[in-house]
């Protein structure tokens, strides 16, 4: 009797165990029913769900495909990604910053979007090129294509510029400083513009920008990196010698860990620039900032340029999507991309969103014939570059990014920033990402 | 033991007429522990064990992002991941090396003040006074708070523009512009918040421990004209010597591993002064996708602890032998 016992409450035991571990096997999908993993564009999550399964009904009515969305924020984007590319349970279509293609690329978890795939979606000509250029390695077909556009721009308080008797925007580097000085008065907890410089991603973005328009090459053609240089050092320095030099920008923002939270300073008032991209729109408007208070001019380059440098005031920003190679359903996937990236949605979708199309025949509708928009997606279009397309970009943004973020820290507590210890903090960055520790195929 | 004393019950039970019915509890019981033991060691082999071996093989291999798809086919590189991270002539070495200077003096100084505090606060919560237990339950409070809440007003409270600690040094005159969460100060702030996480368990462990002091030693001690002093450092300290024994090393091992406390303090913005070695291989391999580093780096840390923990142990337990 105890021996029955015994041997049952073992295999409960076993059965217990075994069923935890299938637990762990792929669910069978339902072939009608795809999983999106949606980035957070909106204001919050919700809003995201609300707006993606609106649209989701057409997409159902139309094709008969089902579309399970979570929408994921962008802390936990990243990470989610890897985790489903390691382990092959993930959703089949899913949405990436595109700064990240060619890193997410060398994980060869997304299916590449074939000359016959592209096809499909009309065309690699329908998408705007410079957006079309952040979608992968160069010489292999892209493992993403574009979704929503954005590029950086000034956001300006217009009151704030009258107050101050500045008529019109600065329109190049020794000018916006100029401004940026005219408006800080910090007795009064006013500064001439606010920006996040805890933030590894921004300050990791600005360095590039700033660099370029140096002319610093941060990387050679073997992709190793080469941005421990002077003309780079210019670069970081004009960005931090806003807290430090010119004293225009508010020390605390050393600690500002998000671009959310130096929209927060902009809208409040309490700083009269913010350079940020057009996905921020939304966010001022939250802060219930009306679009007739603010206007937008393109970040300014010194002038002349220094030899070699180009007039870049964006990198190529915005959002990709892809489909994942362990789908059982790809076919609808790319059904679902192509629904996406109709000029239909695209003008639908980037409206409601406040970010940019990626397809020119998306442009007709009047929304996108705002003055901030026009900016934007000219800046987008014209002057934006790519953020360099290798499987390293990740330890590029988390190398340099960290090594500005410890400049404002000098900055923000009063220490000096020498143009030596700007030098050595990226000599530094630059030895980390070479030597990478076997972070090479 | 258990062989002994089956074979002494065995006889008896075999001359009773059924044999097949007294031969089974026999097996059985002699099995008995093995299999009561069996469901736990099964599941601490799936959740520990198995996954530190995995992580031991990864350390070998060279696992980014090129391979983490398929990571089972991931290059075998030997003890590369191991020569990189210890390669105290790289900016990496360095690095690894400077975290880790970090988290022994942040373990030091959190374990030290937390175990000085719980004692302290034991002691006087020892003699029964009105709000004994009411201040009981306010030490507590720290411990059973959720720690992602506990932490996350911390950081707003060392916020430098409207947070609290420089809003009061402020209005006592001390300066109020300090940055907390920046530069050399965030040690202090990191500290500082694990201890007042902490610092309620030791008080636990200790109160418990001095509920097996019996009262009459004191009563013998203060006759012979102890004072409070001497008889807390004579009796009640090498009394607690067993507990505190077993505390000061979970405390250790807790605050070497803490993951929590930087994390949601700094955010991914963590300062170099702050940099405790698990922050720092969760940056070496999620932030860069290099897992195999990672992995080195989670197997010398520990080794590091295991070497300590049997240290410890050893030196402790012959110290109790001897006294």
């Amino acid at each position: 009797m105890r021996h029955r016992r015994l041997s049952g409450v073992i295999v409960l035991i076993l059965v217990l165990a075994s069923s935890l571990l299938s637990g762990c096997a792929r669910e069978q999908d339902d072939e009608r029913t795809l999983t999106y993993w949606a980035s957070n564009q909106g204001n919050s999550p919700q809003q995201d769900r609300r707006i993606l399964n609106e649209e989701f009904e057409k997409f159902t009515a139309r094709t008969g495909i089902e579309v399970n969305v979570e929408v994921i924020g962008w802390g936990d984007l990243l990470n989610k990604i890897l985790g489903s590319a390691v382990s092959g349970v993930g959703p089949d279509v899913v949405n990436l910053g595109n700064t990240w293609a060619a890193s997410l690329q060398a994980t060869g978890a997304f299916v590449p979007f074939t000359e016959e795939r592209m096809q499909r979606l009309g065309g690699r000509d329908r998408f705007l090129e410079t957006s079309m250029s952040s979608t992968g390695m160069s010489g292999r077909p892209p493992s993403s294509v574009p979704l929503y556009g954005l590029s950086y721009g000034v956001f300006y308080n217009k009151a704030m510029f009258r107050e101050a008797g500045i008529e019109q925007p600065p329109e190049n580097w020794s000018e916006f400083v100029d401004v940026a000085r005219d408006l800080t008065r910090p007795s009064q907890d006013q500064w001439g513009m606010t920006l996040a410089g805890a933030s590894y991603t921004e300050n990791a973005h600005f360095a590039f920008m700033l660099g370029n328009q140096e002319g610093a090459q941060l990387f050679d053609s073997n992709g190793r990196a080469t941005f421990a240089s002077p003309r780079m050092a210019s670069g970081v320095q004009r960005y931090v010698e806003l807290m430090s030099e010119h004293r225009v920008v508010n020390p605390d923002d050393a600690e500002i860990g998000s671009a959310t939270e130096a929209v927060g300073n902009f809208a409040t008032g309490e700083a009269g620039m913010l350079v940020a991209q057009n996905s921020s729109i939304a966010a001022i408007r939250a802060a219930g900032m009306s679009d007739s208070e603010w206007g937008v001019f393109p970040l300014p380059t010194p002038d002349p340029l220094p030899e070699g440098g180009e007039a870049v005031r964006s990198h190529v920003a915005g959002t990709n999507i892809a489909v994942y190679r362990n789908s059982e359903n790809k076919d609808a996937a790319i059904e679902l991309v192509k629904f996406l990236t109709s000029a239909e949605e695209q003008s639908i979708l980037n409206e409601k969103y406040g970010s940019l199309p990626v397809v020119s025949d998306a442009y007709d509708n009047p929304a996108f014939n705002t003055d901030a928009l026009r900016t934007f997606s000219r800046i987008l279009a014209e002057s934006s570059k790519q953020v360099p397309m290798i499987p390293n970009e990740n330890r590029f943004e988390t190398t340099v990014g960290a090594a500005v973020r410890d400049l404002f820290a000098r900055a923000g507590t009063n220490r000096s920033v020498r143009r030596e210890d700007i030098a050595e903090a990226l000599d530094q960055a630059q030895q980390k990402m070479r030597s990478g520790g076997g972070s090479t195929r | 033991m258990t062989v002994t004393s089956t074979a002494s019950t065995a006889p008896p039970s075999g001359t009773e007429p059924n044999g097949s019915r007294t031969r089974r509890p026999r097996i059985s019981k002699r099995s008995v522990p093995y299999l009561l033991l069996a469901p736990a060691l099964f599941f601490e082999l799936l959740v520990h064990i198995v996954p530190m071996l995995g992580g031991l093989w990864m350390s070998f291999l060279r696992l980014n992002q090129f391979f983490l798809r398929e990571w089972m086919s991931a290059p075998f590189t030997g003890l590369q991941n191991y020569r990189f991270a210890l390669d105290f002539d790289g900016a990496a070495g360095v690095e690894l090396f400077q975290s880790f200077a970090v988290t022994i003096a942040f373990a030091v100084i959190t374990v030290g003040v937390s175990w000085v505090m719980g004692l302290a606060a034991a002691l006087f919560l020892q003699r029964s006074f009105p709000g004994r237990t009411l201040l009981r339950g306010l030490f507590l409070v720290p411990y059973a708070l959720p720690i992602y809440t506990s932490v996350m007003i911390w950081k707003f409270m060392l916020d430098r523009s409207d947070g609290m600690v420089n809003a009061t040094l402020s209005d006592l005159g001390l300066g109020g512009e300090r940055f907390w969460l920046l530069g050399n100060n965030a040690f202090l702030s990191l500290t500082v918040t694990a201890i007042w996480r902490l610092w309620p368990f030791a008080f636990l462990a200790l109160m418990a421990g001095l509920q097996s002091i019996p009262t009459d030693i004191y009563d013998a001690a203060a006759v012979d004209g102890a004072g409070l002093w001497q008889q807390i450092r004579t009796i009640t300290v090498p009394m607690l010597q067993p507990v505190s024994q077993v505390l000061i090393l979970v405390l250790f091992l807790w605050t070497f591993n803490d993951f929590n406390v930087p994390y949601l303090l700094f955010n991914q913005a963590v300062p170099s002064s702050a940099n405790l070695i698990s922050i720092h291989i969760y940056q070496n391999s999620f932030l860069t996708w290099n897992f195999g580093l990672g992995s080195a780096m989670s197997t010398l840390l520990l080794l590091f602890l295991l070497v300590i923990t049997a240290g410890y142990l050893m030196l402790t337990s012959r110290r109790s032998r001897n006294a």
